[in-house]
């Protein structure tokens, strides 16, 4: 379980989060809401310990993260970055393989391909994209090399940034799926960020929309039409009207 | 009173504050640069990287250091004859076009080379990685960046420099014989004997701990600078602008300390 409380955050003049309050259960999956700049991504990398925050605590299952011994933590953890972030120097299956070449994962570099093209299969790639680069590889290809790098070490908690960005709709749907599969199959705890709804509608167990530096609202995602809160609903009917102001 | 002195107060505060800002970054850079020492004897060690990074900066680099070199040696010694003519003086052109490039200009050329060719591709390559997120994923694939980026390309500069330098040496000599025997009317033996009569032991060495020196530096700013980028294209671009002014300044300060220091007496 993933707990946040009163998480405080300021860069310069600009206080991003003021106090956030949330908790993650372990084996379910939560999606966290919220317009542009309004600070999802600090959040989740306050968590891994990218960012530091000014105030509050962050524990995963009771402990606090930054009393964690940093290695171990973080072996829990897998990541997919938003636009993937593939080393762009190594070939496709070496970034699969990364944690598995390297520190207390290591292991036999042609047992580490074998388990990078398997990943690559169930991400829906053919082994014949192992040995290309980054940079020969589409958008959508990409993320999916991302998410094969994220689950190859087989983590407990796995986080998606902004995981359908600057997909087309199609391919949207099958990382959203893919996502979904994955986390159930591997029973992991999934957080996501993001502000497409129909990844929200496909991923989450739970939401919670992120505004003005604290969680408006969270709750379960079959509750999310039928909740009162203005700001949520705004929010997920796209409308220009409302307690959001558009110009920020 | 108070209305004369604002404005020499508004200058020296204006002439204060880069100077601050400027030992301040100093001060970082030293930090830096001590975080990355104690990390060179601390594993895990990333061989691969090592490599990548030796050929990056050593071979990679041999096309443009030997013909800086080459070119250098070669105007040196139309240069030597020209002004050694002024004197009847001539003669020395084998030991002085020797002693100029072993002691000056192939450490601080080649210095200044590997400043624009590698400080200038490191910065570029490890604030794009910044910007893209790279660094971020390397944390949490539990890789320390310093270790994986930092280390292997500070050590592979720290150890090829020296080697460049000691080429460049052979390579600039080479270019003044050429010219000297080819176009100026000297003996290629006496050419070739008073070159090595007169240079010494401590020239060479001399040579030799410049290149280490600047291949440490050059190889850390550029890491320092990739690390500290700002943020999109822009932050790059200042990355690698801020790092080859920093290294080439660093490197011409460092080869005056130097000088004095193993020459000043």
């Amino acid at each position: 379980m993933i707990t946040l409380s009163g998480v405080h955050k300021t860069f310069g003049p600009n206080a991003v989060l003021r106090g956030v309050d949330l908790t993650i259960d372990r084996g379910t999956s939560m999606v966290v809401i919220g317009g542009s700049g309004t600070g999802k991504s600090v959040l989740l990398k306050s968590i891994l310990g990218l960012v530091t925050p000014d105030k509050g605590v962050i524990a995963l299952d009771g402990q606090d993260v930054r009393k964690a011994e940093r290695e171990a933590f973080l072996a829990r953890f897998g990541m997919l970055f938003q636009g993937g972030a593939l080393f762009d120097s190594l070939k496709v299956w070496e970034n699969v393989a990364f944690r598995l070449m390297r520190g207390p994962l290591a292991r036999p570099k042609d047992e580490a391909r074998e388990t990078a093209i398997e990943k690559l299969r169930r991400v829906g790639l053919k082994p014949a994209v192992a040995d290309l680069v980054p940079a020969e590889l589409s958008g959508g290809m990409q993320k999916r090399v991302g998410l094969a790098r994220a689950i190859a070490a087989e983590p407990e908690i796995i986080f998606f940034d902004e995981p359908t960005t600057g997909l087309d709709p199609i391919m949207s749907g099958v990382i959203n799926e893919l996502i979904r599969e994955i986390v159930v199959e591997m029973g992991a705890t999934a957080m996501t960020i993001t502000h497409d709804m129909s990844s929200v509608r496909a991923i989450a167990d739970n939401v919670a929309m992120l505004h003005g530096g604290v969680i408006q609202w969270t709750g379960p995602v079959a509750e999310m039409d039928a909740a009162k809160d203005p700001y949520l609903q705004q929010f997920i009917h796209g409308r220009s009207d409302g307690p959001i102001e558009s110009v920020r | 009173m108070a209305q004369v002195l604002a404005p020499i107060s508004a200058a020296l505060a204006a002439l204060g504050r880069p100077v601050l800002a400027s030992l301040a970054a100093l001060g970082r850079m030293t930090i830096y640069g001590a975080q990355t020492l104690g990390h060179i004897v601390r594993p895990p060690f990333y061989g691969r990287e090592f490599a990548s990074a030796l050929l990056n900066v050593g071979w990679l680099s041999l096309p443009v250091v030997g013909l800086t070199a080459i070119f250098t040696g070669g105007a040196l010694a139309l240069q030597i004859y020209a002004g050694g003519q002024r004197f009847s003086a001539e003669a020395v052109v084998p030991q002085i076009v020797a002693i100029g490039m072993v002691r000056e200009l192939g450490p601080v050329l080649v210095g200044l080379m590997i400043a624009a060719r590698v400080t200038s591709s490191i910065a570029a390559e490890i604030a794009t990685m910044k910007v893209t997120e790279q660094l971020d994923a390397l944390v949490t694939l539990s890789t320390n960046p310093m270790k994986y980026l930092t280390v292997p390309r500070v050590l592979a500069g720290f150890l090829c420099v020296p080697l460049l330098v000691g080429i460049g040496d052979i390579i600039g000599i080479m270019g003044g014989f050429l010219v000297a025997t080819g176009q100026l009317g000297f003996n290629p033996a006496s050419y070739i004997k008073n070159t090595v009569d007169f240079l010494q032991t401590a020239d060479v060495v001399s040579s030799l701990i410049k290149g280490a020196v600047f291949g440490f530096i050059a190889t850390l700013i550029g890491c320092y600078y990739g690390m500290n980028s700002g943020r999109g294209a822009q932050g790059v671009g200042g990355a690698t602008k801020g790092a080859v002014a920093s290294a080439s300044i660093l490197i011409l300060a460092a080869n005056f300390i130097l000088t004095s220091v193993l020459f000043g007496s």
